[in-house]
């Protein structure tokens, strides 16, 4: 046995395959078999059809309830942008002290888990929280209903999303050649015509690699939408959750799952064929 | 009339002086180098030109008008930098094109004008490239057209060859320097490489330690430079240390060498300490002493040769003395040998302390 591998090692330089192994057949224990265990059910459950994919590409509900989720993963990744582009731009062009006390604020929030941030929000935004006190005592007679509306799940989202956009932001922000500036002023570029023409389509790579980022993960978001959300207004993974926590019908909510990461899958490709993969990850 | 006049530039850093006082005065369509070692104030001088940076005192003036107060993009100075500074996300045509925009050039007049530009450079064709499809002399072509499109009144160049291999930069010199007289522009280069300032300027400025040491023609600097800096840093000499032992008949003494003859100079009196320059290639090499020549003997201890000449080093007593010769003529001697050195009174040239 132990000769056979040293025989296989030498022909090909096989040692980083045998490295990787462990990983790889973790992944296909844990994350393969049942990815396709949930393929299958989406087509055996409750009997071997596609009537899931039917109801589910036709339903009015399914539709709705997708095109929801699409319409918040847009408006979270937008907000991101607005908010995080100029926290990065900050980050990028401050002495080092305030850019690594920046730095530090953003990857806080990051490190705190998501669910304490959401139950966090709860309580901001809640009928007896600091923000309605303030309406309030402000004179607003009547304050608006907080929590559990699509402003509140948002709100969060972008909260807890911001954090990957500040950072691949800053990360091309940061590989800048501070040359490319200094040419730009030099052939007569000034404010917003050097931000327009050179600064932004530099930083488009950073701009590009956050948004695909946080918009692929709140497709799939899950806990903070329940949690924090309006139940009219569901997001596809909270939809699944109840197909299979309260009407056990799991054939439908593993269709959805697969609807879910085929169109998923389908924006990464797209987005793999302009920019490259590989630039995702800084 | 001086086009780029700089009076009294200053520049210090909390204690430290990077520039002291400079003067400078630069006519309309010259080619100026600044040339010295890193630190010594060359790329300091060219950035408060270009308005990066701000001098501490002191005035730069274009046609008589003062730049002080002016930002860098109203200053219309082109500039090229080490790494070119192309905008990776633009064509060729359209960095060219940039400075017109910024000017309010419409695109298509823009375009034609910078495609003429880029002929101008030995582009043409090229301009729908981006930069990394460029070669690294390409892309510096890209760069020397997007500085000069826009006419500016003076172009900086900043160590613009450093990163070309050495045929390539060899092709760009005299490049540059076509295109510089074609478009008779008033040009600054900066650089740390005395052979590219003497084959490509007009005038060359030498800095050390943030002052200006001479500004001269190349072969003014060469055959009479002002300081033992100067000699030192433009081609290769012996810098003999002397005493002025008689000033009427230019005679000066070294403890190794004796007593040596220089050439006419009114500078330095009697007794005073002066150094002496000789040209290695002033230098004759022989197995005996040659007639009408001063002659010493010399301990030959390393030769080096290069095919079509040869370096010979050796010592005279303790003093060190570098000779070049011919190719052919190396072979009279070996290391290690005695030989005889000569040299003409003429080609001693005195530099005062």
């Amino acid at each position: 046995m132990g000769n056979c591998i040293a025989r296989l090692t030498e022909r090909k330089n096989l040692w980083p395959w045998l490295l990787l192994a462990p990983l790889a057949i973790y992944m296909a224990v844990f994350f393969l078999v049942p990815l396709i265990d949930v393929a299958i059910m989406s087509v055996t459950e409750p009997r071997p059809t596609l009537a899931n994919y039917q109801r589910v590409l036709t339903g009015s509900l399914y539709l709705r309830v997708f095109l929801n989720t699409f319409i918040t993963a847009a408006t979270v990744t937008f907000a991101c942008l607005l908010v995080g582009y100029p926290l990065a731009y900050l980050m990028a062009n401050s002495k080092p002290r305030t850019a690594t006390l920046i730095l530090l604020l953003v990857t806080m929030s990051f490190w705190t888990s998501f669910l304490v941030r959401t139950y966090a929000w709860m309580v901001l935004l809640g009928n007896n929280g600091p923000i309605v006190w303030l309406l309030q005592t402000l004179g607003v007679q009547q304050p608006p209903q907080l929590l559990f509306t699509r402003f509140s799940s948002t709100l969060a989202m972008v909260h807890i999303l911001a954090p990957y956009m500040v950072m691949n932001i800053y990360s091309v922000m940061r590989k800048i050649d501070p040359v490319l500036i200094r040419s730009a002023e030099s052939l007569g570029a000034k404010g917003l015509a050097l931000f327009r023409h050179v600064y932004l389509p530099l930083t488009a790579p950073g701009i590009a690699n956050g948004s695909v980022l946080v918009f692929v993960i709140c497709l799939g978001f899950y806990v903070t939408p329940v949690l924090l959300g309006s139940p009219r207004e569901q997001m596809v993974a909270g939809l699944i959750g109840n197909q299979i926590d309260e009407f056990l019908a799991f054939g439908m909510g593993s269709a959805m799952a697969m609807v879910l990461l085929v169109v998923t899958l389908a924006i990464l490709t797209i987005y793999h064929r302009r920019f490259g993969l590989d630039k995702l990850w800084g | 009339m001086s086009h780029l006049k700089l009076s009294g530039i200053s520049k210090s850093y909390g204690q430290f002086n990077a520039l002291e006082a400079v003067d400078l005065d630069i006519a309309k369509g010259e080619f100026v180098t600044f040339l010295g070692p890193s630190g010594s104030g060359k790329t300091t001088t060219l950035m408060i030109i270009a308005g990066f940076e701000s001098a501490t005192s002191g005035q730069v003036e274009i046609e008589n008008k003062s730049l002080f107060g002016l930002a860098p993009y109203q200053r219309n100075i082109g500039i090229v930098f080490q790494n070119y500074g192309l905008f990776p996300h633009k064509t060729a045509a359209q960095n060219v094109y940039f400075p017109l925009q910024m000017r309010g050039v419409k695109k298509a007049e823009g375009l034609r004008k910078a495609e003429e530009m880029l002929e101008l450079v030995g582009l043409k064709g090229f301009g729908h490239r981006h930069p990394k499809e460029l070669s690294g002399g390409q892309q510096q072509r890209v760069a020397l057209a997007r500085a000069l499109v826009f006419e500016p009144s003076l172009l900086l160049l900043d160590e613009p060859l450093g990163a070309l291999d050495k045929n390539l930069r060899e092709q760009m010199q005299i490049e540059i320097k076509r295109i510089q007289r074609a478009l008779g522009v008033t040009t600054i280069f900066v650089t740390h490489d005395q052979s590219e300032a003497m084959s490509m300027s007009d005038r060359i400025v030498v800095f050390e330690k943030g002052r200006i040491q001479q500004v001269a023609t190349p072969l003014e600097l060469y055959h009479r430079p002002q300081t033992r800096f100067v000699a030192s840093f433009i081609g290769e000499s012996n810098l003999i240390d002397v005493k002025i032992t008689d000033a009427a008949k230019r005679e000066a003494r070294n403890d190794a060498i004796g007593a040596i003859q220089y050439a006419p100079s009114n500078r330095p009196p009697t007794g005073s300490e002066a150094t002496l320059m000789i040209r290695p290639e002033n230098i004759k090499l022989s197995r005996n002493p040659v007639e009408g020549r001063h002659n010493v003997r010399m301990k030959v201890e390393t030769i080096i040769n290069y095919g079509d000449n040869a370096l010979v080093v050796g010592k005279v007593g303790e003093q060190m003395m570098r000779v070049r010769v011919l190719g052919a003529d190396v072979v009279i001697i070996k290391e290690g040998e005695e030989c005889c050195i000569s040299w003409l009174h003429d080609s001693v040239y005195l530099i005062a302390k």
